[in-house]
């Protein structure tokens, strides 16, 4: 694993090597006109066309001491920021994550359990049109219907009467995420206020990401439902539904779990966008501003953290896929 | 006169048509039974043909044919009119005409990109897989680097770092797109490599290059070509949302992308029609869907039909 981080880290670095050094120099420029000359030495001073091995050591260096350098968009330095702005990705992530779950799962037993069926048919085809839908496309719609024409969930992550809430001497704010902060500091017009900001973003996670669950739910269930003690389980007059549900499903549900890595990957690509389009200030939104003002410390910190968080969360997918299946366990 | 046997249908089928043929017949038959395909098919040829004929359907008016012409300066968007057949973005551009020469751009992107892709991944995958040893670790541990990451992440630090615009996210998905061709045809090969035919085929002196192109790749490139059509639609998604974020083409250029990304501005209208821009909002993404619909429905059917395990004889 610190191989592969390893391999995260060389990679980033090398996205980064490609922008001329004149340009990361930009990073430490505080006045607004500058002299070739002034460049130059600037250049000079930061090491900026050191071979690449020197200076990936010293990028490293900075990295692990925790200097991340100064974010341009956050207006503070990169780390500040992002104490601001992942509570705002982790909160729509932990309420998108098991509705994305739950649903696909829903939808993928249907699907199964009524192969061949109008129903098993139509749940494909909201398979299909989930991965074909572009995530940007999908937002603006719901936001057009839900904000623009019915007047409800309005973009942003607070009204204003929320953020008076929010920043009045009394809040404590705990976790920073808005809906737990709520609840601790007793305010639940605050929490129904942030709930009500959640609903539209997280529909559009769950309709456009579930459909990977859902297609890999199905044909795992197929496959259980064929196997041979579910034919004892009927043969020894076993209801149907707890054959679905008890037999089946169980065993369908591990390959589920090894595709959350996956899931994860695309639930961040589609953060980046969701955020942008419904206003919301977490790091995908960050990123996204990052990268229009060429904020490069903002971006590859960024990059980096996600990476790390993926190549973890699939490490803990592969330990925990060992341990709930026990043919790889004993192998 | 002697009966015409089974034995002898079989016979005359296994001279008449090359096997590599009669499989390929089989399949397109059953590729054909499916009505998604129908419907992915059609889909596509109808994409192909605007892209083909963007010329004639939508004369340029500007040098650069892919520059939408925009009569006026006016910011809000103009509904659907004898002259602008879809209406007008922001700043009048023709909605018409961006689609149409957004079409071709999408197939220029898709193929290329997915084309390039392919060449990069089949000779690596062959490489590693065939050689293995010491040149296999090192390639799939560099592709295992590309997929430490999630995708769009990647795709944004990549092209902002290559100086953002249509050619820096061309440049961004040929750079990101070809572990996963690799992998597969690794796979594939590693499979293959140690079968009796490729052994028959290397003692009897021939080259490496002959084994792998003559014997191997044949048997091997399904599977990947599925996965190709299927990126294609992935690609121009990719490369929409990247326009979307405004680290595609400029303003004014056919770009689905970028067109849906203009219509950011207007999707709450005036107060005595909160729906009146939806052309705007609707059109352009509906189009992207429908593209990135027909590739996958074609890539879903090909699966079904070339994978072993699917396919009933």
């Amino acid at each position: 694993m610190i191989l592969v981080l390893f391999g995260v880290s060389l990679l980033v670095f090398s996205i980064m090597m490609i922008i001329p050094p004149g340009r990361r120099a930009a990073i430490y420029v505080k006045q607004e006109k500058i002299t070739p000359q002034q460049m130059e030495a600037m250049i000079k001073k930061y090491g900026l066309d050191d071979p690449a091995p020197v200076q990936y050591l010293r990028w490293m260096k900075s990295m692990l001491s925790g200097n991340f350098g100064y974010s341009v968009t956050a207006s503070a330095p990169v780390l500040d920021g992002f104490k601001e702005y992942f509570p705002v990705t982790l909160e729509l992530v932990l309420y998108a994550t098991p509705l994305i779950i739950l649903f696909g799962v829903w939808l993928g037993t249907i699907g199964a359990v009524n192969k061949d069926k109008p129903i098993d048919h139509a749940t494909r085809v909201f398979a299909i049109i989930g991965y074909s839908l572009p995530t940007f496309w999908l937002g603006l719609i719901l936001l057009m219907i839900f904000y623009g024409y019915l007047g409800i969930f309005p973009p942003g992550v607070l009204s204003n009467k929320g953020k008076d809430i929010l920043f009045s001497p009394s809040f404590k704010r705990y976790t920073y995420i808005l809906t737990i902060d709520s609840i601790l500091n007793w305010r639940w017009d605050m929490f129904w206020d942030a709930l009500y900001h959640l609903m539209l973003p997280t529909i559009n996670l769950v309709l456009l990401s579930s459909a990977l669950i859902l297609r890999l739910m199905r044909s795992s269930m197929l496959e259980s439902l064929g196997q041979d003690y579910i034919r004892t389980a009927l043969a020894k007059g076993a209801d149907k539904k707890t054959i679905h549900n008890i037999h089946a499903r169980r065993n369908a549900l591990i390959p589920v779990i090894t595709i959350s890595g996956v899931l994860f990957a695309g639930l961040m690509g589609g953060m980046v966008i969701t955020e942008t389009i419904f206003a919301r200030t977490g790091i995908g939104l960050w990123m996204a501003r990052a990268a229009l003002q060429l904020d490069l410390p903002a971006i590859m910190f960024n990059v980096l953290f996600l990476g790390t968080v993926f190549v973890v969360v699939n490490l803990i997918v592969d330990i925990v896929y060992a341990y709930i299946d026990p043919r790889i366990r004993l192998t | 006169m002697a009966l015409h046997t089974a034995e002898d249908t079989i016979k005359e089928r296994n001279v008449a048509i090359h096997p590599r043929l009669q499989e390929f017949t089989f399949s397109a038959k059953r590729f054909l039974k499916n009505p998604l395909t129908i419907i992915g098919l059609v889909i596509i040829l109808s994409f192909a043909m605007i892209a083909l004929f963007a010329p004639l359907i939508a004369p340029p008016q500007n040098a650069d044919p892919y520059r939408i012409p925009h009569t006026g300066w006016k910011m809000a968007p103009s509904p659907p009119s004898a002259e602008h057949p879809l209406g007008t973005l922001e700043q009048q551009y023709d909605i018409f005409y961006g689609i149409i020469w957004g079409t071709r751009l999408a197939f220029k992107i898709g193929v290329v990109v997915v084309a390039v892709n392919l060449i990069i991944g089949i000779i690596l995958g062959s490489v590693a897989g065939y050689f293995g040893g010491i040149t296999d670790e090192i390639i799939m541990r560099i592709t295992d680097m590309f997929y430490a990451i999630p995708f769009l992440v990647m795709a944004m630090a990549l092209v902002v770092a290559l100086g953002r615009g249509l050619k820096a996210v061309i440049i961004t998905l040929i750079i990101l797109g070809w572990p996963t061709y690799t992998r597969v045809i690794r796979g594939e090969i590693l499979v293959l490599r140690d079968r009796d035919f490729v052994l028959a085929a290397r003692a009897s002196g021939a080259s490496h290059l002959r084994i792998i192109f003559k014997h191997i790749l044949p048997n091997s490139i399904y599977s990947v070509l599925i996965i190709a059509s299927m990126n294609v639609g992935t690609i121009v998604l990719t490369a929409a949302a990247l326009s979307f974020l405004g680290l595609g083409s400029e303003t004014g250029y056919a770009d689905w992308g970028q067109m849906v990304s203009m219509s950011r501005n207007w999707i709450v209208g005036p107060a005595d029609n909160r729906l009146a821009f939806w052309y705007v909002v609707i059109i352009p993404g509906l189009v992207i869907a429908l593209f990135v619909l027909g590739w996958n429905l074609l890539g879903d059917a090909a699966r079904d039909v070339f994978d072993p395990k699917m396919r009933r004889r």
